[in-house]
């Protein structure tokens, strides 16, 4: 009978053998798949577990993990509340992460390669694993006097440091409260979340960088005046057709202004001062003059269909493709189918000061790992050129324009000099429209550039313009810019 | 006239003792690292817990010593560090739960340790030799059906997880199933060698098989009608396959033919496929061992799904004792106590589990080959088969090689049953080596290190 046990003895070793090989393939081969189930709820255990590191501004913390007695061991917490959450975003048992919490997730929890060696080190001291704190850019001043601006009205205000990118104030209205998401009771969570989800006016969209885009309506003529002085062929003398009504080739519509009459007696308007009183026809007739391809190519310069990520990310703004004639000439003024975010805009401002440099925008100033050591400090870095020194010195001079004689003068500051450019976007039939503001200030030596969008005309209604709603908000911001 | 000196082949009595002692130490070491990572100090009691052990794992030794000197050395050292293994490893669930320490299931899983190492030592004691077992082999059949089909019984019976497996009486709950497993082998045995000539010799040719006759088809298919049974009634896919499996890999040891594995797989196959398609709580079973992660399955498939993400969180070094969830998986200390070993030892420590089970079913085939009549290679064989049979079909059925069973891992599961059970198996096991390795009786008599003279029971090879 030995040789049948033997064989036997064989059989046994073959399933042993798998026995080895199906564990393997459960422990190793597919280990990181079933890690990152969404079921799985023991990665989430073990994340929390893990001391999160703090979200910081200005050296105080606006979101941090505090030690618990419950199977998650911390709790989030959000000091900066509500004004800070989108910037923050949540951290949530359920829900995952959003904003910062999100995009720097692998430096907070500890978990990133740049934690590698100290990871290791911990292991053999036995120190509970801590993560790193990543301190932003933004001035809370700044953030304070922008959320308080804004007021009851739905929008967004962005303002950078034109010379470095520095996200220096980042607001969306309406907004939410971080500390109820991340609150561990789950079923007050997705009450929560619902409820946040139900509520029309979409306050966990964050419409400064990422939410359904805003149309820019008159602020886009910033980008059409750019590409008409970046052409060789205009100059801020350059005289353009500025009728009352434009009649669009092609069709049978026609383009007119936001005010009756023609932009200039005679219907002949400079561009400087067609952009200081924001007149539709003569830049609609200039953006067929250009055609959409040179329009694209300066959105394209100044970050328009680029992947940003500051590092949190941020949507692309869209100029359309293929566009004829009449839709060409809508564009121009901002209206058809372009769409921006606020930061878009902030960063044709910022770029326009900057000497025609665009800057790329940036959250975080600094990480630090546990015990202090600056890991990271990301270094200001050159976007692109947007447009050369000079067009940007033609450009600040007619901003400045906009706001001393323009339709930006709510915008004025007492020895301060603003560069400015106002817009009210049309939004659909019946809907009041957009009210946008962009600025820069001081314009000899810019130290902000901000973008404001005041949704459907906030207080004002179908009454409002950029002028009237949004530059008093721009102003306030960078008044408290100028002044620190 | 040359004296020719005997060599007296070592008993090895003094290996085991130290590989007991390496044995205590692993289990040792593995409380003390539950203690200091649940509560980051070193748990009390430690020097009770290793004394205990040794002492248990000595007891065993020391009957080894007087009973068995020719013992195989591995076996009883295999057995403590696994069951050592298995009450850290419930211990430290016990923390996880919360459970004081009378509540708690290691304080049971131990008395149970201390029952079944004292049935190691009454078989050691009472068998002298394996072959006085075949005088009843026909009293084993009547003991182990009766003793599986005691569940059945509609006062004492108890379903459990949907599986009519337990009889209780008062407090107790036992599981008589894991007892007619060593009965019912003692049968095969017995059976077996006596029937082998006709199962082996007599039949046709057919497809180049020796097919046997008709009439001897009969007993494989009443263990299958058998084991069908207990598939039916008390719904237990584990038990069947396994006694099954059991038969049919002791027929084809006793008769060296192939033709018999064939029917047997061809048998498996039809009932498989019979019981698939009439039984919804088989096709369930099925549908979670291939879809486990489907939406509509997610609550009969959770058990499984927590142990196989519990096991993939540990990776290859696990998540270290006490660091892990395991508690997060239903039945960690029974049915998925395998799950909880992956996930806190990691790919090593399981890779260590599956070696020294290995190993043990290695050391109960050698003994096996060793042995020198027909019904303790039978015997030994089975013993050994039936671990590893039941070995792969826990970890298996918990890394979805095959769908799950009831069965639990031998040792290391809570269970008390299969605790006493497994024991006597190993006490069998450890009685038939002691015969295999003995040094054959010499005509000169007494100076061989030879214990007392074979029974007078007739040896058939």
């Amino acid at each position: 009978m030995n040789g049948p046990i033997r064989r036997l003895a064989a059989v046994v070793a073959v399933l042993f053998g798998s026995l080895l090989i199906s564990v393997t393939y459960v422990q190793f081969v597919a280990a990181q798949t079933l890690n990152d189930h969404p079921g799985n709820v023991r990665t989430l255990y073990r994340e929390f577990g893990r001391e999160r590191g703090p979200i910081l501004v200005a050296g105080s913390s606006v979101a941090v993990s505090v030690p618990v007695k419950d199977p998650y061991k911390f709790q989030r917490t959000y000091p900066g509340g509500t004004m800070y959450s989108h910037l923050t975003g949540f951290y949530s048992v359920v829900y995952g992460a959003t904003g910062m919490e999100a995009a720097a997730n692998d430096l907070l929890s500890g978990t990133s390669d740049r934690l590698f060696y100290r990871r290791i080190r911990d292991l053999f001291t036995g120190q509970h694993p801590q993560g790193a704190s990543v301190e932003m850019t933004i001035d809370p001043k700044l953030q304070q006097v922008a959320w308080d601006a804004l007021g009851d009205q739905k929008g967004a205000v962005v303002a950078l440091d034109p010379k470095t990118g520095d996200v220096l104030a980042m607001v969306s209205k309406p907004a939410f409260n971080p500390n109820v998401l991340a609150s561990h009771d789950i079923a007050a969570v997705r009450k929560a979340r619902a409820a946040l989800l139900a509520d029309p006016d979409r306050p966990l969209e964050d419409r400064a960088i990422d939410s359904r885009l805003y149309p820019p309506g008159s602020v886009f003529k910033l980008v059409t005046a750019a590409a008409a002085l970046s052409s060789g062929n205009y100059t801020p003398d350059s005289v353009l057709p500025g009728p009352a009504t434009l009649d669009l080739p092609q069709t049978s519509a026609t383009l007119s202004n936001d005010f009756p009459g023609p932009c200039a007696p005679g219907g002949r308007i400079t561009l400087a001062d067609a952009l200081r009183i924001s007149c539709n026809t003569a830049f609609a007739s200039l953006g067929m003059a250009l055609g959409d391809d040179a329009l694209r190519e300066q959105a394209t310069k100044f970050g328009f269909g680029q992947d940003l990520k500051i590092p949190l990310t941020v949507t692309p703004s869209i100029f359309p493709p293929n566009l004829n004639a009449p839709q060409t000439a809508q564009a121009a003024i901002g209206q058809f189918d372009v769409r921006v975010t606020p930061m878009q805009i902030a960063m044709v401002s910022a770029a326009i000061a900057n000497h025609g440099v665009l800057m790329r925008p940036n959250l975080v100033r600094r990480v630090r790992s546990a015990d202090l050591e600056v890991i990271d400090q990301p270094a200001p870095e050159p976007m692109s050129q947007a447009v050369s020194p000079e067009v940007a010195q033609q450009l600040t001079d007619m901003m400045i324009g906009v706001v001393e004689s323009g339709t930006g003068r709510r915008a004025q500051i007492d020895g301060v000099t603003v560069a400015g450019k106002t817009g009210t976007a049309q939004t659909a039939k019946g809907q009041p429209p957009h009210a946008w503001f962009t600025a820069f200030a001081p314009a000899e030596d810019p130290q902000i550039a901000v973008a404001v969008v005041v949704e459907n005309g906030g207080q004002l209604g179908d009454a409002a313009s950029g002028g009237r709603v949004a530059a008093p908000i721009a102003r306030q911001v960078i008044e408290a810019a100028v002044k620190r | 006239m040359a004296l020719v000196d005997p060599v007296v082949p070592p008993t090895r009595r003094n290996v085991e003792a130290v590989l007991i002692l390496l044995a205590v130490a692993v289990a040792l070491g593995a409380y003390a690292l539950v203690g200091l990572a649940v509560t980051g100090r070193p748990p009390p009691g430690m020097i009770g817990y290793a004394a205990g052990l040794a002492l248990l794992a000595g007891a065993v030794h020391v009957v080894l010593r007087m009973r068995a000197r020719y013992a195989d050395p591995v076996l009883l050292p295999i057995a403590t560090a696994i069951n050592g293994i298995g009450l850290v490893v419930i211990h430290r669930l016990d923390l996880a739960e919360g459970r004081s320490f009378t509540q708690s299931l290691a304080f049971k899983q131990l008395i149970w340790t201390a029952v079944g190492v004292a049935a190691a030592v009454a078989v050691l004691l009472l068998l002298r030799d394996h072959r006085v077992l075949r005088r009843y082999t026909y009293t084993a059949m009547v003991a182990g059906l009766a003793l599986l089909l005691l569940p059945l019984l509609p006062l004492l019976g108890h379903t459990i997880n949907g599986a009519r497996l337990w009889i209780r009486i008062g407090p107790l709950s036992f599981q008589p199933g894991e007892l007619a497993k060593i009965f019912l082998t003692v049968f095969f045995a017995g059976y077996l060698v006596t029937a082998r000539d006709s199962l082996s010799l007599v039949g046709r040719k057919v497809l180049g098989l020796q097919l046997p006759r008709a009439r001897d088809l009969g007993p494989i298919l009443v263990a299958w009608l058998a084991s069908l049974g207990v598939l039916v009634f008390e719904r237990d896919l584990g038990t069947s396959l396994l006694f099954f499996g059991l038969f049919v890999a002791m027929l084809y040891i006793a008769t060296e033919r192939t033709s018999w594995i064939v029917i047997g797989l061809l048998l498996f196959a039809s009932g498989a496929f019979l019981a698939w398609t009439s039984f919804a709580h088989v096709q369930k079973r099925v549908d979670i061992w291939l879809h486990p992660f489907a939406h509509n399955l997610a609550d009969a498939s959770y058990q499984l799904v927590q142990g196989l993400y519990g096991m993939a969180s540990g990776g290859l070094l696990g998540t270290g004792l006490g660091n892990g969830r395991p508690d997060l998986v239903p039945f960690a200390e029974s049915d998925f106590i395998v799950a909880a070993i992956g996930e806190e030892l990691g790919l090593t420590g399981m890779f260590a589990l599956l070696l020294l089970y290995a190993l043990m079913v290695e050391r109960g085939l050698r003994t096996a080959i060793g042995v020198r009549d027909g019904f303790g290679k039978l015997l030994a064989a089975g013993l050994a088969f039936s671990v590893a049979l039941q070995c792969f079909v826990v970890i298996g059925g918990v890394t979805r090689v095959i769908p799950l069973t009831g069965l639990t891992t031998p040792f290391l599961a809570y269970g008390g049953s299969s605790l006493v059970a497994n024991w006597m198996i190993v006490a069998i096991l450890l009685r038939i080596s002691d015969s295999a390795r003995r040094p054959a009786q010499s005509p000169a008599g007494a100076v061989t290190g030879a214990g007392p003279a074979p029974s007078p029971a007739v040896v058939t090879r």
